[in-house]
């Protein structure tokens, strides 16, 4: 029996992977096929799932739901908002995001290799910081007595200007800023990745051939350090759209995204099935822009890196 | 031109991001040395030690700790205490399970060849390009589905039923640690020479004793990192660990969580910097495996 299995080298492989496959499969393809049943169920009056066939929950969700007693159709864009609202945020703080972290890992990249691993350190500790501990932090800067208005309240009597402090905090901006703050590093780090690999020779190539600083970055730098931007965008963009502390916490109770919508049903509103189906959107919508996204620009292993 | 020297217009952004990223840290642990009871304005450091504390109003005026009020404050708290003990636990508990089967699994994707390979892969691939939010509520339906049945089947009532809890934790943490261990160790496997392995079988040493004396001792410092990256990955967690946890099994980001929505005292602050201390030194020791991981090893 061992010797058989000392010749089978595929009985081997499959020995070894089999724990983690077991266990995937219960802990992620049965949640994941369960949601997908579910979607199709109902709510029942205390709460609990009824498993029916019914495409009611995708339908409110787009927004068709049937009122004076189910005798006809209503339409409420208010999920649909939700989801709109969602993905603009995600895309607003991706291009934020990437605007911000470029020209930092673009520093970096370019730093005396003995001061590099400092630069990078800097960038993992606020990384490696707890998520709920960084939405705290924002939460006091923010505050009406927070650091931001004292600051602008120096500035503005310094300049001889009334200032009123103003109501940061609950707004969506808080949100917007949140989610800038919480994704940053990781795009810092693929970039960074990404430029650190372009070879030296290329730049001189560049320069022997009379291009600029600024040609060089825009023929150079910029195309070869483009995995790096794709690779961030993935880690920032789909958990942004999953994300609910952030505007849980920063954006108040009226500011909602998908991610608050879904937690909602299964804590407080108790509609596992809605949710559910909010959650199958949910992961649809951010598989489809992940695909069509490196698609068009390619899939770098730079992702691994961070 | 030169094109290595460094353009000036870009140092003046990159300590603007910089600044940007540190300064909610900074003000994070200031306020957690404030004076002030309410923590909405910083009031000062707490000026002196004393036996006992004295309050005005809602000024700390002196404690036994003197400055470090808030910190003696905190390692009283058994709240804090059980939630960094829960923690703890699950974190060290997930982590060796989940390095032991994610190597196993880096082995298989990357030396093997089988049936059930493309399944894996795919397996290992979903957690990382899927919201974890929806991982989350996907576990959440299974175990309480789960749970009602077997609760209701056995007719189970009380103490004796089946709910959330730390193993619910720990169980579904490993699920979405798994993925990561195996792309670091996997990662480690790729730039191994099979030579030293052939070496070893050439003079005799049967397939556990090459694994044992030869391939594990040269892949270990990339088990290490992956078991550092799941700890810490672990350690982190709120999605996860929010639709997972019952009552008991609170862990400390979901307890500061709890915090954010009542009255926040510095001593929230005071865990965050204990906590941005331990984060401080646990990337620098991943930092130092990684330099050693980095430098070719020769025997």
């Amino acid at each position: 029996m061992l010797k058989r299995l000392r010749e089978n080298k595929s009985a081997q492989g499959t020995l070894l992977a089999l724990p983690t496959t077991v266990w995937m499969f219960i802990l992620l393809i049965i949640p994941l096929l369960l949601t997908l049943v579910i979607s199709f169920g109902k709510r029942s009056p205390d709460g609990e799932v009824i498993y029916t066939f019914s495409f009611d929950n995708y339908l409110r969700l787009m927004g068709f739901s049937s009122c004076d007693g189910g005798q006809s159709l209503c339409f409420d864009p208010i999920y649909l908002q939700i989801l709109w609202r969602s993905l603009q945020l995600a895309f607003n703080t991706t291009v934020l995001v990437i605007l911000m972290a470029y020209p930092l890992a673009y520093f970096i990249a370019r730093a005396d290799p003995k001061r590099r691993n400092t630069f990078l350190f800097m960038v993992l500790i606020p990384l490696w910081t707890n998520f709920v501990i960084r939405v705290y932090a924002w939460m006091m800067l923010l505050r009406k007595e927070g650091a931001v208005n004292i600051v602008i309240g120096t500035v503005a009597k310094w300049l001889g200007i009334d200032f009123v402090p103003l109501e940061l905090l609950y707004t969506p901006g808080a949100v917007l800023i949140g989610m800038v703050y919480e994704f940053l590093p990781f795009m810092i780090l693929p970039i960074f990745t990404s430029l650190e690999k372009i070879e030296n020779s290329l730049y001189e190539a560049a320069a022997d051939l009379g291009a600029g600083s600024f040609r060089t970055f825009l023929r150079v730098t910029l195309p070869l350090s483009m995995p790096g931007v794709v690779a961030g965008t993935i880690l920032v963009f789909i958990p942004v759209m999953g994300t609910f502390i952030v505007s849980d916490i920063l954006g108040g109770r009226q500011y909602i995204l998908v991610g608050n919508l879904i937690q909602r049903q299964f804590l407080d509103a108790r509609d596992p099935a809605f949710g559910s189906a909010a959650s199958l959107i949910l992961m649809v919508m951010t598989l489809v822009v992940t695909y069509f996204y490196t698609r068009k620009f390619g899939f770098g292993e730079e992702i691994i890196a961070a | 031109m030169n094109p290595y020297r460094r353009a000036p217009s870009i140092l003046i952004p990159a300590i603007l991001v910089y600044v940007f990223l540190y300064a909610p840290i900074v003000g994070l642990i200031l306020y957690s040395f404030n004076a002030s009871r309410t923590n909405v304005t910083f009031e000062g450091f707490i000026p002196s030690f004393s036996g006992r504390v004295v309050m005005e109003g809602s000024l700390v005026k002196s404690a036994p700790c003197g400055p470090f009020h808030w910190y003696c404050d905190l390692a009283k708290n058994s709240d804090v205490l059980e939630a960094a003990g829960n923690t703890l636990t699950i974190a060290f508990t997930a982590t060796i399970l989940s390095t032991i089967i994610g190597t196993m699994a880096a082995l298989a994707m990357q030396r093997y060849d089988f049936k059930l390979k493309p399944f894996t892969q795919l397996s290992l691939y979903i957690p990382i390009v899927i919201p974890e939010i929806v991982m989350g509520i996907g576990i959440l339906t299974l175990f309480s589905q789960f749970f009602g049945w077997f609760n209701g089947l056995f007719g189970l009532t009380g103490d004796a039923r089946l709910s959330m809890g730390i193993v619910t934790v720990t169980v579904s943490h490993i699920a979405f640690m798994v993925p990561f261990v195996t792309l670091v160790v996997q990662a480690r496997l790729q730039g191994f020479d099979k030579a030293y392995e052939e070496a070893a079988m050439d003079l005799g040493a049967n397939e556990w004793t090459t694994f044992r004396r030869v391939t594990f001792p040269m892949i270990l410092p990339g088990v290490l990192s992956g078991a550092l990256l799941a700890f810490t990955l672990s350690l982190d967690d709120f999605v996860i660990t929010f639709f997972t946890n019952g009552p008991g099994s609170t862990t400390l980001p979901i307890y500061v969580y709890g915090l954010l929505r009542r009255i926040i005292t510095p001593q929230v602050n005071a865990l965050s910097t204990v906590w941005i201390l331990i984060v401080f030194l646990a990337v620098l020791l991943l930092q130092w495996l990684q330099s050693r991981e980095a430098k070719p090893q020769h025997e």
